[in-house]
């Protein structure tokens, strides 16, 4: 029994303070203003306090900490992508998430399971030695592996796929993690409330005030603020804040689905991805089975659920798991995921002065996290976009200097 | 002992049928028609299951299809609710998670540890880096509830459709009511219960009074005499989904149910009342006692003692009595209470009420597994208990009633609002979407009477949704008599020092763990489900979330209405997947020439969704030699190979060529009848996507192939653009109607000309020239194209003349020695001609300009689609281009695979995309990206194979054979085929 449970024993009262200090009113001006309080707007703030003492900030959400796509995701970490850039941004990410825990002191229950993205066809092998090859060229453990290696660390799937479409191989990556989602939320937020960053929930943003091209200030639901610089982390709703600002992007918005099972013992260690099945599992410490899918085939603004998302979903794991015949689906949800034409996010400044966007992390937000938050608070305070994100700026979609990450999502799109 | 009654009316069980089954290695029985907790609780069991942290004993709580803390395993079934499963002769079960068994599970010592598991506590430790794994290992050790057998086999589940006009979702007094009333206007009903008998809670919630059991049975009839409704019994609603979509969950089937209104008369759940030892195996709710007896004849306890807030504890004190249990005490919550004929009947058995009074505690009996007593003490006028007072009530059994909640969960799936009524203390519907209804208990009304009326009122409004005459006043969309009874109390919860007073028992949540979390700043009902995990078991919080919203409220000073309720999503019960997944969709398509292939011993391959021959095996051969002879065949006589799969489409009409020009880079407009050309199509960003040979067979006339993979994507772009744009064309999707083969290599003229009557002469049937003609009597179309380098033809016929065409042409070649080639020599053949496949030799991102595909766009035309990006792209400075390689001749080496890396220095310099040793070549040649620096002929480059060994690749001229295409003129053919001969 680990000693920090000692103090629960014994003392009377709950020896736990309040992660978040609650909020009431907002002040006339902050130095910063973060809209949205997911994991990256945490992230970011938390980031501006430690590494900057910028600390006069105010994050706004218009629901609840951590209460939209970070809690809806499948919580997969990883950094096998396609492209130099996208290599080395996530790879600085994995780096982070680490450490986190231990930073937050607050256990995030983050998991190195290892990462298995099955290839079924000979197009799909061909991609994953590409992204093997480019990721050991980093220096990232990825490779590319066949199906006796499968079957080693997952013994019970069954890699003919009842013969309808047999794993020929599969990108494996040792370093692919799982975390505990909420809690990557609570602690960027209990960190940046610490430091003294002030947390407004149910607050919400009608718009972006600005003059000349400069950002002069933010209304909200509980009245106006004036500030320079506002953090946009939004996904879904990052449209509605772009239209108010007279900017164009290219995102477009597809509902993502997903689901978990009733807990079960532990048996599947790894995490396992099927492009052509269009499946992502991995077991959490609960024994719940979570399961995603690709995204839903049309752009929809909401987070309905669907039939046709868990008959799709449960017949493509029963080909590769068919023992989980009897095995009962709990819950689905959803998600709006915000994508980008080329698969790689918006981060960095904006042709409006003060103006910082993070937007476009379709289904692969949750694992840039940490990084995100470390180089949107630099690229605030310096008014620079940091060097891990030159390329992933709004403008590329103007001049056609796309990244290319399509090859690297983890399922079908 | 047994705790069977005598026999009762209505009874579920069939007493001539004796059941034996093993529990926990026990023999024991109970009757056909009993579920596994009533045969247990019958055989004298008492701790049916252990919790799921603390692992302590539970026994019955709801019996209600969420008992969740008595979840079984038989065999490979997991997690079987106990109290909804039947037994079954041979049964061998288990309870889920235990060390050594339900009676001494060793992990219970959990339960004394539990100060130091306080709420969240594994966010607080086991977070050192180093240790983080062991502790894990540790934690998925005990954590999880039923085990899964890997051997389980694939179930495939049945499926099917329904329809119906109006759906009522639950067959108790007010969906009965709702039933018949919708189906007597003239519509067309179906009526869906989870439990094997219609009837709900008419049917044990008695209070002793039979004339509301006769009356119950009335609608039973009623409803099975009515031919308008059908009844789904043991079906659960499973969620509710947009345009009125029900999945019914049955046990060996799921039917997919479209209503066209839905009443919802889902009933309520039970709430238990959070005290000391609330868990213990004895205490239970009233509905479950009364379960117990009226439907498995089972005495739940000897003496009991019951804790109430509403009528219905009464209602269960007098069914208790009449069925032999001494009810020693009623423990009365409120401290007024008006007099009525219920507590006149207890009063006149001569039950005691404590009035003003909460059951402080349970106390365990010695071997812990039941309860001995109750302690029972006054309560404040603020809620809070006075133990000070406290008196002992030796029971065998704890009876709780102190409020319901309602089953809304689909409710809130359709996007119904609801409002919290305060002098009800429950959420009712406030608004609702059209053609969703709701009555009975759902809907805020409990007393048996009105549940009839408000049943009746809301089958008369879906009814006159649909159309159907009612009279309008009795066909209120929502129910607008007053609520007599108030069913549920604001507060049912007891503090006490020692903790242990549940509130969620799924994920053994205690009072404490509320106002700790809430004190940690989860403050809202979203952030202390996350954070205390409350609702989130297999329930979902069904006899949870209603008491952790009060106490959410009441510490944050807001009303129950204030705090909200968190998002319902499906499913109302957890679905198997078997269920779900039903017998899977997941097509395989085969050309009409599949069989020939297979009797050819044709290896097969994945393209998309079909299966295509990779190569055909010969005897005693390697793969590599078995493509090298197709090859080999192709180019020196002449070979066969089904292309069925392209993608083949037919446009017609007046702008037909103006919608080509749009869609595709080429001019299509200048192409004259008879002719063919390649055709390249791009998305609006200036990608690459598919490419394709369009033919015209007449002025309005085109046929087009694409690529096998994007055949249907295109087909749906195509289509989208053509309703866009309206202009005056039809698109048709031939891809399936039609078969195609090409018949290629020198010898192909020759063995189609025995076929067919048409002139094939050069000039008469020029290269890239197309003609409708008939092959072997078979009506065809006729393309000269050369793919793979060779004079051919792509021969296009009706995908039922396929077999007939194939067996011609294999008989009329058989002189020439025609072979059948497959994928592998197909693209080994094109690799050498230098054509890029779209989608190999292509990506997400590839430019025309970066695939050399320049020469097929005509920038000059008015539009199309890309053009603009690329005038945009031509702007920026090239990054990688597409050119040919070779490896040395000599080159003994692991030959580099596609996608392995350029390297130049240290840095990538692009990739190969293509690469395969040329027979005619007698080298390895290959297509790769490389960085215009690299691009000049001549220069060298290094490939990086996967052991990290460099390769020398000299970048080459394409096509590597035939450059001039040679082999596409007569004279050469001519040549060629007396050579051959």
């Amino acid at each position: 029994m680990p000693l920090n449970l000692l103090k629960f024993a014994l003392s009377k009262a709950h020896p736990e303070p309040a992660m978040f200090t609650p909020r009431d009113r907002l002040k006339p001006s902050y130095d910063a203003v973060i809209i949205g309080a997911g994991g990256h707007g945490l992230a970011a703030a938390y980031y501006l306090a430690r590494d900057y003492g910028m600390t006069n900030v105010a994050v706004l959400e218009k629901g609840y900490l951590g209460g939209g796509n970070t809690g809806r995701n499948t919580t997969i970490i990883r950094s096998n992508y396609l492209t130099p850039e996208g290599v080395k941004f996530y790879d600085e990410s994995v780096r982070l998430w680490q450490d986190l825990s231990q930073e937050f002191d607050l256990n995030l229950f983050y998991s190195n399971r290892g990462h298995f993205t099955l290839a079924h066809t000979d197009a799909s092998l061909r991609t994953m030695r590409w992204r093997a090859e480019v990721n050991k060229h980093f220096g990232i453990a990825s490779e590319l592996v066949g199906p006796e290696e499968i079957q080693k660390a997952c013994p019970q799937m069954d890699v003919s796929c009842g013969g309808k479409a047999p794993v020929l191989g599969a990108l494996y990556h040792a370093p692919g993690s799982i975390a505990r989602h909420d809690a990557v939320a609570w602690g960027y937020g209990r960190g940046a409330d610490q430091r003294g960053v002030e947390i407004h929930q149910q607050t919400e943003v009608f718009g972006i005030q600005t003059k000349a091209g400069k950002v002069t200030g933010v209304q909200t639901s509980k009245g106006e603020i004036a500030t320079e610089k506002v953090l946009c982390a939004v996904a879904g709703s990052t449209p509605r804040l772009l239209h108010g600002l007279g900017l164009r992007s290219p995102l477009y918005i597809h509902p993502l689905q997903a689901m978990v099972s009733e807990p079960m013992k532990p048996w599947l260690d790894p995490i396992i991805v099927s492009g052509s099945l269009h499946v992502y599992v991995s077991q959490t410490a609960r024994g719940e089975l979570v399961m995603g899918a690709s995204l839903d085939p049309y752009e929809l603004h909401s987070t309905r659920s669907t039939l046709d998302f868990v008959e799709g979903l449960c017949a493509h794991m029963l080909e590769l798991f068919p023992f989980l015949s009897h095995v009962k689906i709990v819950r689905q949800w959803a998600g709006m995921a915000d994508m980008t034409p080329d698969f790689a996010p918006i981060m960095g400044k904006t042709e409006i002065e003060g103006f910082y966007l993070d937007a476009g992390w379709g289904t692969w937000g949750f694992k840039a996290t940490p990084i995100c938050g470390k180089t949107m608070a630099y690229t605030l305070v310096h008014d620079r976009n940091h060097d891990l994100i030159q390329d992933f700026s709004l403008d590329r979609f103007k001049t056609f200097a796309l990244v290319g990450e399509k090859g690297a999502a983890s399922v079908g799109h | 002992m047994s705790h069977r009654l005598p026999p009762l009316p209505g009874e579920w069980i069939d007493r001539s049928q004796r059941i034996e089954f093993t529990f926990e290695g026990d023999r024991l029985w109970g009757y056909a028609g009993d579920i596994i907790t009533s045969a247990l609780w019958a055989s004298g069991r008492r701790t049916l299951g252990r919790s799921f942290k603390y692992h302590r004993p539970r026994g019955i709580l709801s019996l209600a299809n969420h008992d969740v803390n008595v979840l079984v395993q038989h065999g490979q079934q997991l997690n079987l609710r106990a109290d909804v499963t039947p037994i079954a002769a041979g049964m061998v079960l288990s309870a889920v998670n235990t060390n050594g068994g339900v009676r001494s599970d060793r992990n219970s010592v959990l339960d004394f540890f539990s100060p130091f598991l306080p709420v969240g506590f594994y966010y607080k430790a086991f977070h050192n880096r180093r240790w983080f794994p062991f502790w894990e290992r540790l934690i998925r050790n005990i954590s999880g509830l039923g085990a899964v057998d890997v051997s389980t086999p694939h179930l495939r589940t049945a499926k099917r459709y329904d329809f119906c006009q109006v759906l009522v979702i639950g067959a108790g007094v007010a969906g009965l009511a709702a039933a018949i009333a919708a189906a007597e206007a003239g519509a067309e009903v179906v009526l869906v219960d989870e439990n094997p008998r219609v009837g709900g809670s008419g049917c044990y919630q008695l209070g002793a009074d039979d004339r509301q059991a006769e009356q119950v049975q009335a609608l039973v009839q009623a409803v099975q005499g009515c031919d308008r409704i059908r009844v789904y019994t043991s079906t659960v609603a499973a969620g509710y989904y947009a345009d009125h979509w029900v999945p019914l969950v049955e046990p060996d089937r799921m039917t997919k149910l479209r209503a066209k209104a839905v009443i919802m008369a889902n009933g309520a759940y039970e709430q238990p009342a959070v005290f000391r030892n609330n868990d213990l195996p004895g205490v239970m709710l009233a509905s479950a006692a009364q379960r117990l007896i009226y439907r498995y004849a089972v005495k739940p306890m000897q003496r009991a003692v019951v804790f109430t807030a509403n009528r219905d504890g009464y209602r269960a004190a007098l069914d208790l009595a009449k069925h032999g249990v001494e009810v020693r005490a009623i423990v009365e919550l409120r401290s007024h209470l008006t007099a009525s004929e219920l507590t006149q009947a207890v009063t006149a058995q001569g039950m005691p009420i404590y009035l003003g009074h909460c059951l402080y505690e349970a106390q365990a009996s010695p071997a812990q597994d039941g309860v001995a007593a109750a302690v029972v003490c006054p309560v404040a006028a603020n809620g809070e208990p006075q133990p000070q007072f406290r008196q002992t009530i030796a029971c065998d059994g704890i009876v709780m009633s102190v409020g319901w909640a309602p089953a809304a969960n689909l409710l809130y799936q359709a996007g119904a609002k609801l409002r919290f009524d305060e002098s009800l203390q429950q959420f009712v519907p406030d608004w609702l979407p059209p053609g969703i209804f709701a009555c009975g208990r759902v809907n805020g009304v409990y007393n048996f009477q009105q549940k009839l009326q408000d049943g009746k009122r809301a089958g008369l409004a879906a009814a006159a949704f649909l159309g159907y005459a009612v009279t309008p006043t009795a066909a209120h969309s929502v129910w607008l008599g007053d609520r007599t009874e108030s069913p549920s109390h604001p507060w049912p919860i007891i503090e006490h020092p020692a903790g242990k007073n549940f509130v969620d028992f799924d994920e053994d949540l205690q009072y404490k763990d509320f106002p700790n979390a809430i004190q940690e700043g989860f403050d809202n009902i979203e952030l202390l489900k996350r954070f205390t995990t409350v609702g989130m078991g297999p329930s979902q919080g069904k006899h949870a979330n209603m008491n952790a919203l009060r106490i959410l409220a009441k510490i944050t000073g807001k009303t129950p209405g204030e705090v909200g309720t968190t998002t319902a999503r499906p499913f109302f019960h957890p679905v198997p997947m078997s269920h779900l997944a039903g017998r899977g969709f997941s097509p395989e398509r085969h050309t009409p020439l599949h069989e020939r292939h297979a009797a050819l011993n044709a290896k097969f391959m994945l393209a998309g969704m079909w299966r295509r021959p990779e190569y055909y095996q010969r005897p005693g051969k390697r793969r590599e030699e078995c493509i090298l002879a197709e090859a080999n065949a192709v180019r020196h006589g002449v070979g066969l190979i089904d292309v069925g799969t392209l993608g083949k489409l037919e446009l017609h009409g007046p702008d037909a060529a103006e919608f080509l020009e749009r869609v595709y880079t080429g001019r299509f407009r200048n192409l004259k009848v008879g002719m063919s050309r390649y055709a390249l199509m791009l998305d609006e960003s200036g990608v690459v996507i598919d490419d394709g040979v369009v033919a015209r067979f007449s002025p309005e006339q085109f046929y087009f192939t694409t690529t096998t993979g994007g055949a249907t994507a295109i087909y749906r772009e195509l289509s989208r653009l053509n309703t866009l744009w309206q202009l005056d064309c039809g698109l048709v999707n031939l891809t399936g109607a039609q078969a195609a083969v090409n018949l290629a290599g020198p010898d192909s003229r020759a063995v189609l000309a025995k076929l067919t009557d048409l002139d094939l002469s050069g000039a008469a049937f020029p290269y890239l020239g197309v003609r409708a003609a008939n092959v072997a009597g078979i009506p065809a179309r006729l393309m000269r194209v050369g793919f793979v380098g060779e004079w051919g033809y792509e021969i296009h016929v009706p995908a039922e003349s396929a077999p007939a065409l194939w067996d011609a042409l294999m008989a009329a070649g058989a002189d020439w020695n025609i072979t059948p080639f497959g994928v592998e020599a197909q693209r080994l053949l094109r690799l050498e001609k230098g054509h890029v496949i779209v989608g190999q030799d292509t990506d997400g991102l590839t430019t025309p300009r970066e695939a050399n595909l320049t020469w097929a766009i005509k920038m000059e035309k008015p539009f199309f689609v890309g053009q603009r990006s690329l005038q945009a792209i031509a702007q920026r400075p090239l990054k990688q281009i597409l050119v040919g390689f070779m490896l040395d001749p000599n080159y003994t080496g692991y030959p580099p695979q596609e996608c392995h890396l350029v390297i130049d220095g240290n840095d990538i310099a692009g990739r190969v995309t293509s690469v395969a040793y040329s027979p005619t070549l007698s080298r390895y040649i290959g297509l790769a990206y490389v960085k215009p620096e690299l691009a000049a002929l001549g220069t060298t480059f290094s490939i990086r194979l996967s052991d990290r060994s460099l390769v020398t690749a000299r970048v080459s001229p394409t096509p590597f054979y035939d450059p001039d295409n040679q082999r596409q003129q007569e004279t050469v053919l001519t040549t060629l085929q007396e050579v051959s001969i």
